[in-house]
């Protein structure tokens, strides 16, 4: 039952962030230096259409009117008109939507699968060679740009080697997969540095914990401590840790999806900006911050799930 | 955490200072990443005199040398640029945007946070629901919208990034002015009637603001990242200033057979946040010490 009544609790607190997120993306559009129609009609500028897209903006409004509407286009899931497409924003975004999910959905299992490990691995031998050179390793990670790491993978992976295709997403399901693999590894490759560095702490923290120390007494081979016993444990903060960062990794799809010409809302998002469309933009910037909010609402669950003093307290 | 002391070492005696004293001197972190970074300011401050070509120069003919050509120790790119010269100067345009565009964040934060703290009440609720909100974008995307609506240059870049950055600032000082407020040293400045505006600078400020000042070390190896970012999505510094971005994007299209033209801007990007990782790791190191 308290698990119920937490999970309504994130929901409800899950609200006014999202309502703020609204905000930010409202007032972008009042960033844009001069009349934001002038700047965005560029050369195809006249007082007509200038007075149009004032109308069509509802620029004429007073702000918070503005924002009312728009808030209130948004709630009915229309996020406007894209200037290029002649078609709703809404439409466009879902379309691109699946292969950004997939991206992210991918990424974070690649990233897990290989940060677990190796913190495990780095913590069970504290001071020894190899924790020395997993701790330094991410070092050299950090600052990384995750575009570059893609673009050095597509060298060896699929002009070298030829394991994978070098961009593309396919048609069929098969091809999905091969062409979401390199993305999907440097989306996660990209955060694995900053998920090393903070699971190793909190499995050194649960290695030196009371309960682990009994189960070593009992004679317990190294190896099922950390399996049976430690893991568990370590997979909460790796949950906590996963979700405080997955905001960086669900950004960082914006640029790899790019390097691989992937069809996600990334693309889409960049290719809005050279068409300067405004409405594309917004949109696209509104669902991630909507893909942010369900991903620490998913992260908050797994971790309730995982650790019952959670929904207690 | 890291700041747990070995167990059992200051049970005895004898050998609880030496190691101590000896490990407080040689800060190998710091040293490194200190002069590496060193190093790369004083590449990109001496570029004139490391490297006679001019970073924007095209010469046709000599274009896409190999590294190692006479009179080009990188090779050229294919407008026969220097690529040391531009990699060079680009360390001057990224070094500098990225360093300075953090000060403000830095600053912003810090006092938002320092007040935020120390009175509470409706302020406090107030920005920590805005920190929330701006949190919940992802970095990069919020930046690329934020310069894409404020339209293309550094100015934009400083902009944006002031906008979205102070929030980790406002974030750190704030906790730890939560903590230290109920210190006794700040408790007895309180008690001693001194004015409030001196009890935040003077007392508490230079308390709190090194947690800040770490972070900032790889905040701005975030920056960097966000300014090479948008750099190669054609957004950032207006070509033909060179950048490691740019490059890396006009490297890519020669993959096949000039693979250093992306990869070396990439390498250029990589050091400098190592040599800014090992700095933050390297005071954190210190302030555990202590």
């Amino acid at each position: 039952m308290e698990y119920v009544l937490y999970i309504g609790r994130r929901l409800l607190a899950a609200i006014p962030v999202l309502l703020g997120t609204t905000v930010i993306v409202f007032f972008m559009i009042h960033l844009v230096p001069g009349d934001p129609a002038v700047t965005l009609l560029g050369t195809h500028a006249t007082p007509a259409t200038v007075a149009a897209l004032h109308q069509q903006l509802g620029l004429d409004q007073p702000l918070w009117r503005q924002y009312l509407d728009f808030l209130g286009r948004l709630l009915r899931g229309d996020l406007g008109h894209s200037f290029f497409y002649q078609v709703s924003v809404t439409s466009l975004v879902l379309g691109r939507l699946s292969a950004t999910l997939w991206l992210i959905i991918v990424g974070a299992l690649f990233s897990v699968v290989i940060s677990v490990p190796l913190a495990a691995w780095a913590a069970s031998r504290r001071n020894s060679v190899a924790d020395h050179v997993i701790r330094a390793v991410p070092l050299l990670g950090l600052g990384m740009p995750a575009f570059w790491l893609g673009i050095m993978l597509i060298l060896v992976f699929a002009l070298k080697l030829g394991l994978f295709p070098v961009s593309g997403y396919g048609t069929s399901f098969a091809e999905h997969v091969q062409g979401i693999i390199l993305p999907a590894l440097t989306v996660a490759l990209a955060l694995t540095p900053i998920l090393i560095r903070s699971l190793r702490t909190s499995m050194i923290n649960v290695l030196g914990s009371d309960y682990i120390t009994t189960a070593r007494a009992k004679g317990i081979g190294t190896g099922r401590v950390i399996v049976g016993h430690a893991l568990r444990n370590a997979a909460v903060s790796s949950v906590t840790v996963l979700g405080v960062n997955i905001a960086y990794l669900v950004g960082s799809t914006l640029v790899v999806e790019r390097v691989f010409s992937l069809p996600g809302i990334g693309t889409q998002m960049i290719d809005a900006i050279f068409n300067r469309d405004f409405p594309v933009v917004q949109g696209v910037t509104m669902f991630f911050a909507v893909m942010v909010v369900a991903v620490n609402l998913l992260t908050d669950v797994a971790h309730a799930s995982l650790d019952p003093r959670v929904r207690l307290s | 955490m890291t700041s747990v002391p070995f167990p059992g070492r200051s049970l005895k005696p004898g050998t609880a200072t030496k190691p101590r004293r000896r490990a407080r001197r040689f800060n190998g972190p710091l040293i490194i990443g200190l002069t590496l970074f060193g190093l790369l300011i004083l590449a990109a401050v001496f570029a004139p005199l490391i490297t006679s070509a001019d970073p924007v120069a095209q010469n046709l003919p000599q274009s896409l040398l190999p590294p190692g050509s006479p009179g080009h120790l990188l090779g050229t790119d294919r407008f026969g640029r220097d690529v040391l010269a531009r990699l060079l100067y680009g360390a001057r345009i990224d070094l500098r945007v990225g360093v300075l565009a953090v000060v403000s964040p830095l600053i912003i934060g810090t006092i938002l946070g320092l007040i935020s703290g120390w009175f509470g009440g409706w302020f406090d609720t107030v920005l920590m629901r805005i920190v929330d909100m701006v949190v919940a974008f992802p970095f990069f995307v919020l930046v690329i919208g934020l310069v894409f609506a404020l339209g293309p240059g550094t100015g934009s870049i400083y902009v944006a990034i002031t906008m979205v950055g102070w929030v980790a600032y406002a974030r750190i000082v704030r906790g730890e002015v939560l903590i230290a407020k109920n210190q006794e040293y700040a408790l007895a400045a309180r008690a001693s009637g001194l004015p409030t505006w001196r009890i935040l600078l003077r007392h508490l400020l230079p308390n709190v603001v090194l947690q800040a000042v770490v972070f900032s070390m790889s905040d701005i190896v975030l920056t960097i990242l966000a300014i090479v970012t948008l750099g190669y999505l054609g957004l950032g510094v207006p070509p033909p200033t060179p950048d490691w971005g740019s490059m890396i994007q006009e490297g890519q299209q020669f993959m096949l057979t000039q693979w250093y033209l992306a990869a070396l801007p990439g390498f250029a990007v990589v050091i400098t946040g190592l040599a800014l990782a090992l700095i933050a790791d390297g005071l954190v190191e210190r302030m555990n010490r202590r």
